[in-house]
């Protein structure tokens, strides 16, 4: 028998996902036109596992020669074969997509744990099923439009410019290429420049399903790739999820052009705790809410409100919570939250904890390892702020959670939309009442109530005010890439 | 609302119980009990996804192994039927020390569970292998009697040598609000309990929602359980992740609230040791390491100790195991 | 003798009030026959900072209304426009359209008040939804008011371009600052006065006449408005919108609409100045065995 009192100490052994199925080469090219071509400056760059500094494969940087061959080849698909297309036949296409990805998800999940630091909990049981399951919504949309817009006549736009982020890869990948193809547009994609592997993965799946040459285009690289994008005159159409600040260059780039465009941009959402909460479930919510991919999620719940007589009791439970994270390996099953996606990015959140410190707020850091190579941030949360402090306005785009205590309802729901952006927010109350209060009043476009940091391919995602206009998902996100008349 | 002998005294339906007594084994002198109806709301969804982040753990290795060990040593290893005979809970006594000789080395259970008329037998049998006796009492498992009843069922078991007890809460007077009724009766039994620990089972298969599951466990700590435990195993569903982990987050806010330790045993429907590891990894996160001990986690199970034993040699030799291998018992 | 009219002094119209503008500017359109249409206001930047002023104090009352109230109070104006339709006539007249045309577009106005007066009430039914999501969660989207919204009225009727942008704005629960046509604004100042005596809480409407060129920079880079509605067909004015737009993302919605046509008028004029918001909630024991069928 173990002797009583034996101070019992249970650590999990590593237990990383084997990597033995996975194949990449060592450069990728552009996929233009249904082929790989080289890119024009004959540069290419490195695709790095943030978890430990070391390359993974190298990556062609497109200028804007790549980029208007690019246009040029979705403009031929468009005009000589997709938009002439059955749209059931199209409907087939997407259909086979999803399944070649289905097929294949367990490579997508490893190859997005390594190039973007994501946990391969998160890669495989979040963003690859949902990836896929995107394209399998939306190729159902393809022969039923009018269903979608009764009384309107419904037509293509054209070649579709899409520039996506480095937090949810092959997600972001899906979420623009499917509804575009569904409705019968052509693509030019542009991955992050950090993340632009299972774009190029997917671009093989497309290849291999067999989808017409020049439908879907991926062109990798930096912002001056997206740029040529932006500002090529054939574009018809420009989807772009990132920052709030190059939204709005994208924005002011378009102005007086006919290009279309849907914005999916920054956030700093409140998620808020009442009383009367199932506290245990919420403070789970709140660790969904902002440590999520490492809280790289543009509707992380990163300004917390808590109720002022429930504060102490769900500030203690959240750290107890925090400690029992994981910090580490991203490819371990075990591990909770992965590195943090580029040293860039993990700058920002450091000069953030620097300057939340300067504020005067008091920071706690859960007290987990966290391994010595790679980028790692502790997850992190800051009491004592106040609704002017800059870490509670800006968005800081990592593990870092403000807490501000408030009184009443009316209380918290102006400081809650007090703040330009208007993505998300969350609301925990056992309360059905006091819910339908709260998530009328809050100006946001998604919001969770009793959960958090939820998402599905039916389900339309997108902001109000400075976090872009336009949804993704759902019957709504199909509106983004169509002419109405 | 202080919880004092002389407030106490002066309702009711607390005449009788000394409190003081149970003050002091707590090792404190007052602490408030709360509005059992106010106990915390929970949200089933988001248990459900909690429990599922337990299960996505994988427990590789020295953890598995370390792991397997701690299942083993923190067994109630059971028989609860009506047609247990002294021959029968023997030979069950023999294997909860002798889990599988062939492997040197193995912890035994750490108790052996049965009903008060088979108390005494246990007792000797264990007698000396550190293995504790518990008894199932207070008319187990429907718990319908009066509680003079259950008091002197309770009385004979511990008179026959339990050092451990397992109540049933009376279900039907809980589901009808009466929790006073269910509270006082807990005091009772753990008044008569003396020495011997007191677990609490809640029979959660009958208490349907965690909001129930909550509350009863809220009201069986506050009335002075040791344990407080799942099910009886005569009714499903029984012990799920879901209603375990809310009862282990209902002992972690007891001790935040009070300062007092309480122990946790799941009981019915953990037969493999995967669920078995599972749930050791919940109570590590939910509760800690403290826990991960026979003194305050058990698990009431009959086959799982065979399956942990088959997962320890698989893991040892690296070849599956058949059940003719592992005795039966 | 002949009796002495007595004229109208035109005004704007802000927070529910009648002021002349701060500026104490005036300008004198004229009609085709060269004809004085009065002393109309010339309206400056800080009436348009009023105006959004009062636009975003209304909007919270306004967008809480009961969405039958607002359908109601919508029907009212077109009543009252109804009621008051000779002087509509009169004014389209003065400003250049025949009698014939003058009340075709009043019966289109009235009509359009009508149309709209009936979609308050059933625009969250067609236009939002419940979405299956696969997860334990039940997941609906609703579109809802966007808040202030900067209308550039058509600069090519008096009227209907005027009723027809602003009907739509207001039926989605947004309250509105309105820059009237330079050269036609009799109407809007009158159609003022019959929202003011239709129920519409003062600042829901706001109508500023003068220069579309001087009002419209600071109310399309005003940082408290949600959007701008811009009917016509100038690109410069559309292209210098859509940049002073950019700072804090307003939606522009360009409408290079007829008005007067009988199909320029549906639900999508609504839910282009609304945002959808979608909402998640658990469900317990989904496809549980406790399902009663």
């Amino acid at each position: 028998m173990a002797k009583k009192n034996e101070k019992i100490n249970w650590e999990y052994a590593p237990a990383p996902e084997s990597t033995g199925h996975v194949n990449l080469k060592e450069q990728y090219d552009l996929f233009i036109d249904g082929k790989w071509v080289k890119p024009d400056s004959g540069k290419y760059f490195d695709s790095t596992n943030p978890a430990n500094k070391k390359k993974l494969a190298s990556v062609a940087h497109a200028n804007e020669k790549d980029v208007d061959k690019a246009v040029k080849a979705a403009r031929k698909a468009y005009t000589n074969i997709w938009s002439k297309m059955e749209p059931s036949e199209r409907a087939k296409y997407i259909y086979r997509i999803a399944r070649l990805m289905q097929e294949r998800a367990r490579e997508f999940a490893v190859i997005e744990s390594l190039d973007a630091g994501k946990v391969i909990r998160e890669s495989r049981d979040v963003d690859v099923p949902l990836a896929c399951n995107h394209f399998f919504y939306y190729a159902g949309w393809a022969d039923k439009l009018e269903y979608a817009f009764p009384n309107r006549e419904v037509s293509s736009l054209g070649v579709a410019g899409q520039i996506i982020p480095w937090n949810f890869p092959l997600l972001m990948a899906a979420w623009k290429i499917a509804p575009a193809l569904a409705t019968g547009n052509t693509v030019v994609l542009k991955p992050a420049e950090t993340t632009s592997l299972t774009a190029l993965k997917l671009a093989e799946i497309i290849e291999e399903s067999g989808l017409p040459a020049g439908v879907v285009n991926i062109v990798t690289g930096y912002g001056d790739t997206g740029a040529a994008i932006v500002n090529h005159e054939d574009v018809d159409k420009i989807a772009f999820t990132g920052s709030t600040a190059v939204g709005k260059i994208i924005q002011k780039a378009i102005a007086g052009t006919h290009k279309k465009s849907t914005l999916e941009l920054g956030g700093k959402s409140a998620n808020i705790i009442l009383d009367d909460a199932p506290l245990d479930q919420a403070v789970e919510g709140i660790v969904n809410g902002i440590f999520f991919n490492q809280g790289h999620v543009c509707c992380a719940g990163s300004r917390l409100f808590v109720q002022e007589s429930v504060a102490d009791q769900v500030i203690e439970k959240l750290k107890h919570r925090m400690n029992s994270l994981i910090v580490g390996d991203p490819l371990d099953k075990n591990t909770d939250i992965g590195a943090i996606n580029s040293k860039e990015q993990l700058d920002v959140i450091n000069s953030y904890l620097k300057i939340g410190q300067a504020e005067g707020a008091t920071m706690y850091q859960a007290d987990c390892a966290v391994p010595s190579s790679g980028y790692y941030c502790r997850p992190t949360l800051f009491t004592d702020v106040a609704q002017s402090s800059r870490i509670v306005q800006e968005e800081i785009f990592g593990p870092v959670l403000t807490i501000q205590t408030f009184r009443t309802v009316d209380e918290v729901i102006q400081k809650a939309n007090n703040t330009p952006y208007g993505l998300a927010a969350g609301v925990w109350t056992d309360k059905g009442s006091r819910i339908f209060n709260l998530t009328t009043k809050l100006r946001a476009g998604v919001v969770w109530a009793n959960t958090y940091n939820k998402f599905d391919p039916t389900s339309p995602f997108g902001g109000y005010k400075e976090s872009g206009f336009g949804r993704e998902g759902g019957l709504h996100g199909l509106e983004a890439y169509v002419k109405l008349n | 609302m202080i919880f004092t002998e002389a407030f106490l005294r002066s309702i009711p339906i607390f005449v009788g119980i000394n409190y003081q007594s149970m003050a002091k084994k707590k090792g404190t002198t007052t602490f408030s009990i709360p509005d059992f109806t106010q106990s915390p709301r929970i949200d089933k969804v988001g248990v459900e996804e909690r429990v599922s982040r337990f299960q996505k753990r994988s427990i590789k290795k020295e953890a598995k192994m370390q792991g397997l060990r701690m299942a083993l040593n923190m067994i109630d290893l059971t028989t609860l039927e009506g047609k247990d005979t002294p021959g029968k809970v023997k030979q069950m006594c023999f294997k909860a020390a002798h889990l599988h000789d062939v492997h040197p080395g193995l912890p035994t259970v750490a108790a052996v569970c049965v009903y008060p008329s088979m108390v005494a037998t246990a007792k000797k049998e264990v007698e000396g292998t550190g293995i504790k006796v518990a008894s199932v009492s207070t008319a187990f498992p429907a718990g319908q009697a009066p509680l003079d009843v259950k008091i002197t069922d309770t009385k004979f078991a511990v008179d026959a040598g339990a050092d451990e007890i397992d109540m049933v809460i009376s279900r039907g007077k809980f589901l009808s609000g009466e929790y006073n009724f269910v509270f006082d009766e807990i005091a009772a039994i753990k008044e008569e309990c003396g020495k011997a620990r007191l677990k609490v089972i809640l029979e959660t298969g009958e208490l349907v929602t965690l909001d129930n599951v909550r509350r009863a466990s809220d009201i069986a700590m506050y009335a002075g359980a040791d344990f407080i435990k799942t099910s009886t195993g005569k009714i499903q569903p029984a012990a799920t992740m879901q209603v375990t982990y809310t009862m282990l987050e209902a002992i972690r806010d007891f001790k935040l609230k009070t300062g007092i330790q309480v122990g946790m045993k799941p009981a019915g429907g953990i037969s493999n040791s995967k669920l078995a590891l599972h749930n050791l990894v919940m109570v590590n996160e939910v509760l800690g390491s403290e826990w991960l001990t026979n003194e305050w986690f058990r698990f009431g199970a009959s086959s799982l100790a065979n399956d942990v034993l088959m997962q320890i040699m698989k893991t040892e030799t690296g070849v599956y195991q058949s059940s003719d291998y592992f005795s039966i018992d | 003798m002949a009796r002495l009219e007595v004229l109208k002094t035109y005004k704007i119209y802000i927070g529910g009030k009648f002021p002349r503008t701060e500026s104490g500017r005036y300008y004198s359109p004229k009609n085709a026959k060269g004809e004085a249409l009065g002393n109309i206001c010339l309206s400056s930047r800080k009436d348009v900072r009023n105006a959004v002023v009062a636009a975003r104090k209304a909007f919270g009352g306004w967008s809480e209304r009961a969405a039958f109230n607002r359908g109601q109070i919508l029907y009212r104006i077109g009543e009252m426009l109804e009621g008051r339709k000779a002087q509509f006539i009169e004014e389209l007249q003065l400003q250049g359209a025949t009698k014939a045309k003058a009340e075709k577009e009043v019966a289109v106005a009235i009509d359009r008040l009508i149309y709209y007066a009936g979609w308050c009430d059933k625009v969250s039914q067609v236009s939002g939804g419940v979405n299956p999501v696969a997860s334990s969660h039940f997941n609906f989207s609703v579109n809802e008011p966007m808040g202030v919204v900067g209308v550039a009225a058509d600069q090519s009727t008096s009227l209907i371009g005027l009723v027809s942008q602003i009907a739509p704005v207001i039926a989605a629960g947004n309250s509105c600052v309105v820059i009237a046509a330079e050269e036609l604004p009799l109407c809007s100042i009158t159609f003022a006065e019959v929202l003011n005596s239709s129920d519409v809480p003062g600042g829901v409407v706001n109508i500023l006449t003068g220069s579309l060129d001087e009002m419209l920079k600071p109310m399309a880079t005003h940082m408290d408005v949600n959007a701008i509605v811009y009917t016509g067909n100038d690109a410069e004015t559309l292209n210098s919108i859509q940049e002073f737009a950019v700072e804090n993302l307003k939606r522009v919605r360009h409408y290079p609409q007829d008005w007067m046509d009988a199909k320029a008028q549906g639900l999508h004029y609504i839910t282009d100045v609304m945002e959808l918001k979608t909402t998640w909630h658990p469900i317990e024991n989904i496809g549980g065995a406790t399902s009663s069928y």
